[in-house]
This record gives structure tokens, C-alpha cells and sequence, in this order.
């Protein structure tokens, strides 16, 4: 090989040389007032230069690797929409999970971009400063691509029409809005170990990895790409979370309990929010690469694991509640499917029953616990609709004050009672699904008390009127078209459709 | 404990070099091979080397052009213009 070019400065200077040294001490106003954010969570920083930068991709490196993603991507995108690619893809069903995607996912990647561009604003340290901003940069492109990848699907199944109105009204879809408005609205620190560390750097594996994998054995070549191209600038943020960490921890003595308890919250509240992809991931791809509990065990028990042993020289424990949400992973996707199926019809999205196959498939991935708890409930609620009485509740469910998922989870280590928590906070009762989010509410209860509860909204009436079909054109869902059953619906009617000409030429 | 390290790639042209050279240079580690992607796991460190990928590839490669392909991590990173490390201190 011909002697290679070398570059002037080390990867090491040549980042300094971007993040370092832009940044002054103020003289005419006082730095507190400049910076007012990044001191009233209780966090100690004595050397800001004590920031490690993990990435080092300096500016023309960003933009070069950026738009060479870029244009891997939107050729992915123009072809799959010129090749109709959605006739690709293994059964309509999998729309479903892209429906849950736009509305409940991609909007977060926004709220992203907001927080990190607030945050980056905030932190008197120059180098977390230039991290947090880069970041936002990329969390815009993954809302842009994103939307721009999932628009074809808009053309052919319903449900795709007002993400941006659904994510910020509809019930289901509080659970992760809230969880980001949560993190926004808390001090740049929390923010940051919300967001880059128990979401980005501990869960978000289990988000985007099996279930762009699952895209991928599902035909669906428009979401693996954009996954695969926004999951390329994750391992970035990731690091960004684990490097935040240890720099807390390494400032100061006092931050560890901080650390912790911030670790215990946004943990707890991650995994809850993780219940939607659970079912996504063991009912809602046609072709399933590994169940929840597998990725569980793959990504948090052994990944995490590691991660935590390394934390332990600092004082850090794993997250409270660590061993409950191992124990969930064994439920949580059928209790998460079963409350969708009672109220797909104030959903924008379908579900259904699984087919013999599939429930074959779900016994032998749980063996302690799908056929004694959740494949009767199945086969009972497939019996009801076959005599032409397909179950829906009319009843609207409490909320958690703190996730806001209807209190539809049990106790764990008794699978057939509902767990139920109540707080007093101001001579008022309050209602949370765990200990883990009654936790987070006694800690802050001022904070919680203020959450916009869906179901609550409904009931004061500030949600389109009183009857569930004022509510639900409120929320822009066509009904008949976006809600209810896969079965008969007009999605299903085009997919099958389009299977007969297909077995015809 | 076990303390692994990762490294996810996308299954792709680009990738094969550098999981070729990820194997050659860490003998312990085991690749698992999933739709679309593959999962490299080792115990403790894992080094990817710019001089093995450049070997494989017959030209230049700078450890950076790994943003491409790149899916996920597990590990603390040091990057440095001739390699890009993972690990967890033992
Ligand atoms: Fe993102
Ligand atoms: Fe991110
Ligand atoms: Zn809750």
C-alpha cells in the first residue's frame, strides 16, 4: 500500500480544537445568571474539563458521514416507493406496529431534538455543550427521515394521517409524550440521565434493534433503513449517556445518591414505557426474530449487567426495581396486548387475535406463563368474536399518574390481580400502577398532580364532547377505517385484495 | 459475572471487511447473526483495527467510516485515529 497521508493533529487535538477554548469566563454578568440551570439539581461539577469526549467526530467529519447516510437512505426511500414496496412486506398486520411507530415513537425524536438543543444551551461546559447540540442535529434528522420513510404506508393503510395531533391527544399515546415532557421539564442533568442514559444508552437497544431487525425479516426495507441510519448516530448518543454518568459520579461525592435515584426513575418509567414495543415485538410482526423476554434477557440482563458491574466502583447499584421488570418481561407484552384488544376501538391502530401458529409460537417462547395465564384468555376472545361478538370495553380505564398507562398490569409475582398503588398528596387520592412509579410520584408530587391524564380530560370534557365518537373524531381518527379489529377491516380488505391478483398472474 | 463487550454492524458491503478484521484481531470474539445485522461479543475488550480493515480492504479506511455501519455498542469507547476500542474496566 502507498505510504499513507498523515494528518497533522491526532483525532484527540483535531476534536479539542473544536470543543475547547470557545467558551469564556463573563466579566460584565455574573456566570450563575448566564447559566442558570445547570446548579439547581444539586450537582456538583469542579472541572468542566474533566469531560471526556467518547465520539470524537469533529465538524467536516459529521457533515461527510451525515450526508453519506443521507443518500444511502433516500435511494432506499425512492426505490421502495417506486417498486411499491409495501406489497413486499409479509402480511398487512405488520402496518400495524409502523402505525404505533409514527405516532408513538417518531415524534419522540422531536421532543428530542428539542430537549438536546435546550440542554445544549445550558451547560456551562463547553464540551457536553457541543455534544448536546450535535445530538439535536441528529435527532431532527431522525424525526425528517422517519416520516419520510413511513409516508408511502400513508398512501395505502389508515391510521398514518395526524401523527404530530394524535401523539399530543390521544390516550395511548400520553404514555410516551409524558415520559419525554417528563424529562424536558427536569433540570439538564436529569435530562440528560433521562434521555442519553437509561433511555438511549440502557433500553434503547431494546426499542430499535430487535425490531428493526423484525422489519427486516419482515420485508419491510423503508423502516430498516431508516433504523439502521438513525441507530449509526445512536451509538454516539449512547456513549454521550454513559460519559455524563461518569462524569457526574467523578465530580463529586454528592452526586452519587442524586445519580441513583435519577437512575431508579427513568429507569423504571423506560421499561413501562418499553410495554408498547414489547407487544410489538411478540404480537404484531408476522415473523418474529426473538420474543421480548429473549431481547429482555440479551439487553438488559446481560448488557445492563455488565454496564452496572462497571458502575459499582463509584458507589452505583442497579436500578430499583431492576428484578420486577425481569419478572415482567415474562408478562408484560400479553397484559400490554390484552388492554389494546379491550380498546382497539379507540385506537388508531387494529389488533387482533393470533392465529394458531402464532399462539404455538408464543407457548413455547414462555413456557411458565403464556398457556396457564394468557393463551385461554386468547382462544376465549377469538371463540367470542367467531359467534359474531368481538369484545370491546366501553368502559374507560384509570390512568397512572406517573406513566399513564391504564392500570391494567398485575402484581407480578401474582399474575391474576391488578396492582393497584394510592398516594395522598394535598388531602386529594392518587393512583399509580407500581411501587416504582409511586415511587417517582411521592418524591415529586407537585410535579405528577399536574399530568395531563387522557381519561380525566375526557371526563372534564375537554376532549370533543361526552360520547366516545366525539372523542374519537377529536382525536382525527376515521372511524370504521383506523380503529377496531384487523379482522374486516378496509386494510385487510385491500391487503387481500392485492393477494388475490397476485395468486391469479 | 460474564462482562462482555459489543458491537452491532448492519450485515452490508461495508461491514465485511470490518467484521472480518474485528474476528481476526479478537479471537474470543463470537458473532451472532441476526435478520439484517450482526451482534460481536467479547469478554472484557474488543479492538477494531484500522491496519487489519486497510489489510482486508486493499485501501485506505479511516476508523470513522464505521458511523456507516454502526447499529450498537455495549462498552466504554476510546477512538483514536488508528482504532477504535471497546471495554470495560476489570
Ligand atoms: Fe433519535
Ligand atoms: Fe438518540
Ligand atoms: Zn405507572
Amino acid at each position: 500500500m502507498a505510504a499513507k497521508r498523515k494528518k497533522k493533529l491526532g483525532l484527540k487535538q483535531r476534536y479539542s480544537m473544536l470543543t475547547r477554548g470557545l467558551d469564556w469566563e463573563t466579566s460584565y454578568q455574573k456566570m450563575d445568571d448566564v447559566f442558570p440551570y445547570d446548579n439547581y439539581e444539586g450537582i456538583y461539577i469542579h472541572d468542566w474539563e474533566g469531560w471526556e469526549d467518547p465520539f470524537r467526530l469533529t465538524m467536516d467529519a459529521y457533515w461527510k458521514f451525515q450526508s453519506e447516510k443521507e443518500k444511502k437512505l433516500y435511494a432506499v426511500i425512492d426505490s421502495f416507493a417506486q417498486n411499491n414496496g409495501h406489497l413486499g412486506i409479509t402480511d398487512a398486520r405488520y402496518v400495524n406496529a409502523i402505525k404505533l411507530f409514527l405516532t408513538g415513537v417518531s415524534p419522540l425524536e422531536y421532543q428530542a431534538a428539542r430537549g438536546f438543543t435546550h440542554v445544549g444551551r445550558q451547560f456551562r461546559g463547553v464540551g457536553p455543550r457541543v455534544a448536546c447540540q450535535m445530538q439535536a442535529l441528529d435527532e431532527l434528522r431522525h424525526v425528517q427521515t422517519q416520516v419520510h420513510s413511513m409516508s408511502h404506508y400513508n398512501k395505502y393503510f389508515d391510521g398514518l394521517h395526524s401523527a404530530p395531533h394524535m401523539h399530543d391527544n390521544v390516550w395511548y399515546l400520553s404514555v410516551p409524550k409524558s415520559f419525554f415532557d417528563d424529562a424536558r421539564t427536569a433540570g439538564p442533568f436529569e435530562f440528560l440521565t433521562s434521555i442519553s442514559f437509561a433511555f438511549e444508552y440502557v433500553l434503547t437497544n431494546l426499542l430499535f434493534v430487535p425490531f428493526m431487525s423484525g422489519a427486516a425479516f419482515n420485508g419491510d426495507m423503508a423502516t430498516v433503513t431508516f433504523g439502521f441510519s438513525a441507530q449509526s448516530d445512536e451509538a454516539r448518543h449512547m456513549t454521550l449517556g454513559l460519559e455524563v454518568i461518569k462524569f457526574m459520579l467523578e465530580q463529586d461525592e454528592r452526586n452519587v445518591p442524586i445519580v441513583q435515584r435519577w437512575m431508579d426513575k427513568w429507569f423504571w418509567r423506560g421499561t413501562r414505557m418499553l410495554s408498547l414495543v414489547a407487544m410489538m415485538m411478540d404480537y404484531m410482526l408476522p415473523k418474529r426474530v426473538m420474543s421480548w423476554r429473549e431481547a429482555w434477557d440479551i439487553y438488559f440482563t446481560e448488557a445492563g449487567g455488565a454496564l452496572f458491574k462497571d458502575l459499582e466502583r463509584y458507589g452505583i447499584k442497579p436500578p430499583k426495581y431492576a428484578d420486577i421488570a425481569t419478572k415482567e418481561a415474562e408478562h408484560i407484552s400479553h397484559q400490554a396486548w390484552h388492554i389494546f384488544y379491550n380498546y382497539t376501538h379507540a385506537a388508531a391502530f387494529h389488533t387482533w387475535v393470533p392465529d394458531k401458529e402464532e399462539l404455538d409460537w408464543l407457548s413455547e417462547k414462555y413456557p411458565d406463563t403464556f398457556d396457564k395465564y394468557y393463551r385461554p384468555r386468547l382462544e376465549y376472545l377469538d371463540k367470542e368474536e367467531k359467534a359474531g361478538r368481538r369484545f370491546y370495553n366501553d368502559t374507560l380505564p384509570m390512568l397512572c399518574q406517573v406513566c399513564q398507562i391504564p392500570m391494567g398490569f398485575t402484581d407480578m409475582d401474582d399474575p391474576t390481580t391488578i396492582s393497584f398503588k394510592v398516594s395522598e398528596y394535598k388531602d386529594d387520592k392518587y393512583h399509580t400502577c407500581s411501587n416504582g412509579c409511586k415511587d417517582i410520584f411521592d418524591h415529586e408530587p407537585m410535579k405528577y398532580v399536574q399530568a395531563w391524564l387522557p381519561v380525566h380530560q375526557i371526563y372534564q370534557g375537554n376532549c370533543g364532547g361526552s360520547e366516545m365518537e366525539d372523542v374519537l373524531k377529536w382525536y382525527k381518527m376515521n372511524l370504521g377505517a383506523d380503529n377496531l379489529d384487523y379482522n374486516g377491516s378496509p386494510d385487510q380488505k385491500l391487503w387481500d385484495e392485492w393477494q388475490a391478483h397476485r395468486t391469479k398472474v | 459475572m460474564s462482562r462482555i463487550v459489543s458491537i452491532t454492524l448492519q450485515t452490508n458491503d461495508d461491514s465485511r471487511p470490518i467484521i472480518e478484521a474485528i474476528t481476526k484481531d479478537n479471537p474470543d470474539a463470537v458473532a451472532k447473526y441476526y435478520p439484517g445485522m450482526v451482534k460481536i461479543d467479547c469478554e472484557g475488550r474488543l479492538v477494531v483495527k484500522q491496519e487489519t480493515v486497510e489489510e482486508i480492504l486493499g485501501r485506505e479506511w479511516d476508523v470513522q467510516e464505521l458511523q456507516l455501519s454502526i447499529v450498537s455498542i455495549a462498552g466504554n469507547v476510546d477512538e483514536e485515529d488508528e482504532y477504535f476500542e471497546l471495554s470495560w474496566n476489570l
